[in-house]
């Protein structure tokens, strides 16, 4: 288990024990923390599950594989903090990790 | 108005072969999409991506698994109505009255929705004033470029449709073409083009910049971008066009009095009805326990969809279980000669 924490566009926070081996994509939609759609189901077809990833955790996140920037660009209101949260992988390296919401996904 | 025993919704992998289902014990059925292609997310999110999960095919891209399931159901002559959403369905005595966005209309026993995670729209620029402009003087396709000659175009997007009209368009109007980041997802021969245009000063590109606003009394006048480290610029553009994929959107959906958990459709496994009578749901948009949103789950799905169906359609008639290999009337719907 990992502790990720989703803060939502309406200032609620949410911190949930995800299991490693999950996304952070699938925790918070097991979890019902609103506001990740993840329509294509992960397959990374459709950024609708972005994130905005805290600024110290930039760095510590695995890299982005070929495509995600792709998708990103076509994202709702995408940052330099943005990552696709099907992506994010969890494992104790994520312990404590912060993501933030978008108000909408599309 | 088009007659037919069943209407079904989306053209994706998993109704194409709910029609094929339905030809097979003899029922009829029609097939609406809201794009211009059958296939949907297959089609339209992974056409040369390889599959490794379909039976008995142990590898097949997006696009040849349309095909082939367009192939298989070809002795049917299902009739498609692409370009069109369905909007509005009605219950008329014991059959179903069904209104699409281009006004088509259905007289139907029986509705399968097979709608994916629901229609495929353009995405949409964040900022709200866009709204106001949409259609008139910003768009997210292009249906007559004519209207473009001489003037300012402002072209928003980084995928191949960004960059093919904003090298098009450069010939016979003003192009500032605007973008979240250096890097392209479009060709790299049409990047190549683009910067070779914006050196010769033919094209206007801005990367790293995001629209902040537009402004204008009847149509859009002025565009204002904003770079990533805040710097904000501003020129004057007569349309704004935005390249941005599509998202899909389950839409008219919602308002059918069906139950929806999640954007998805409650249904029994029985025979995949949903709690509205005559209407069954299959695919990405069903749920149920144990749910799996594959392709081959869909198949299953609408094999059991379509004899569901069957009672709807032929009140006085009992289904028979056959099956294909044996089936003398099976293979004369299917059309092969002994
Ligand atoms: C990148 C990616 C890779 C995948 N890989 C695999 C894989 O390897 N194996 C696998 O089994 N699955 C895979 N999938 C999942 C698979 O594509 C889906 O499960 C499948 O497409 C679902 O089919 P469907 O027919 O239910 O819906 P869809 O394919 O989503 O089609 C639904 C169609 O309905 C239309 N529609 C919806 N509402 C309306 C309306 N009101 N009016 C008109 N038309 C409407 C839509 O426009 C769309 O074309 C993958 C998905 C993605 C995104
Ligand atoms: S769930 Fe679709 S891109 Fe992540």
């Amino acid at each position: 288990m990992a502790k990720i924490t989703y803060h939502t566009h309406d200032n609620k926070t949410y911190t949930i024990d995800v299991q490693k081996g999950l996304t952070v994509m699938e925790g918070a939609v097991q979890n019902d923390i609103p506001g990740i759609d993840a329509d294509c189901g992960g397959g990374m077809a459709c950024a609708t599950c972005q994130v905005y990833v805290k600024e110290e955790w930039l760095d510590k996140l695995p890299a982005k594989e070929d495509g995600e920037e792709d998708m990103l660009d076509m994202a709702f209101e995408p940052k330099n903090n943005s990552r696709l949260s099907c992506q994010l992988i969890v494992s104790d390296e994520l312990d404590g990790l912060e993501v933030s919401i978008p108000s909408k996904q599309g | 108005m088009n007659k037919t025993d069943v209407l079904i919704i989306g053209a994706g992998p998993t109704g194409l072969f709910c029609a094929h289902q339905l030809g097979i014990i003899g029922l009829s059925c029609e097939i609406v999409d809201n794009l211009d292609k059958a296939g949907g997310q297959c089609i339209e999110l992974y056409p040369d991506k390889p599959i490794y999960d379909i039976p008995a095919v142990p590898e097949c891209t997006g696009e040849e698994l349309t095909n082939n399931l367009l192939q298989q159901i070809k002795p049917f002559n299902v009739k498609f109505h692409l370009n069109e959403r369905v909007e509005h369905l009605k219950k008329t005595e014991s059959r179903w009255h069904v209104k699409t966005s281009g006004g088509v209309e259905f007289d139907v026993a029986a509705i399968v929705i097979a709608g994916g995670v629901g229609s495929f729209e353009p995405r949409k620029f964040p900022v709200k004033e866009c709204e106001k402009f949409e259609g008139n003087s910003l768009f997210y396709s292009i249906k007559d470029k004519s209207i473009f000659k001489d003037k300012t175009i402002s072209i928003f997007g980084g995928g191949d449709s960004a960059l093919d009209w904003a090298i098009e368009l450069s010939n016979t109007s003003k192009v500032n073409l605007i973008h979240r980041r250096d890097g392209f997802s479009g060709a790299d021969s049409s990047v190549q083009k683009v910067k070779e245009l914006n050196d010769q000063g033919k094209l206007n590109l801005y990367t790293k910049f995001q629209l902040d606003s537009v402004m204008g009394d009847k149509n859009i006048e002025l565009v204002k971008i904003k770079h990533d480290e805040g710097e904000i610029k501003e020129f004057k553009s007569d349309y704004v066009l935005g390249f941005f994929g599509l998202i899909m959107q389950l839409g008219p959906i919602l308002d059918w009095g069906l139950n929806i958990d999640k954007k998805t459709v409650q249904v029994n496994t029985e025979n995949f009805e949903t709690n509205v009578q005559g209407i069954f749901a299959i695919g990405d948009i069903c749920s149920y326990p144990g749910k799996l949103k594959l392709i081959l789950s869909g198949f299953h799905e609408g094999a059991l969809a379509a004899r569901g169906c069957f009672k709807y359609a032929k009140p006085d008639e009992k289904l028979r279980f056959e099956f294909t290999t044996t089936s003398k009337a099976a293979q004369e719907r299917l059309g092969i000669k002994k």
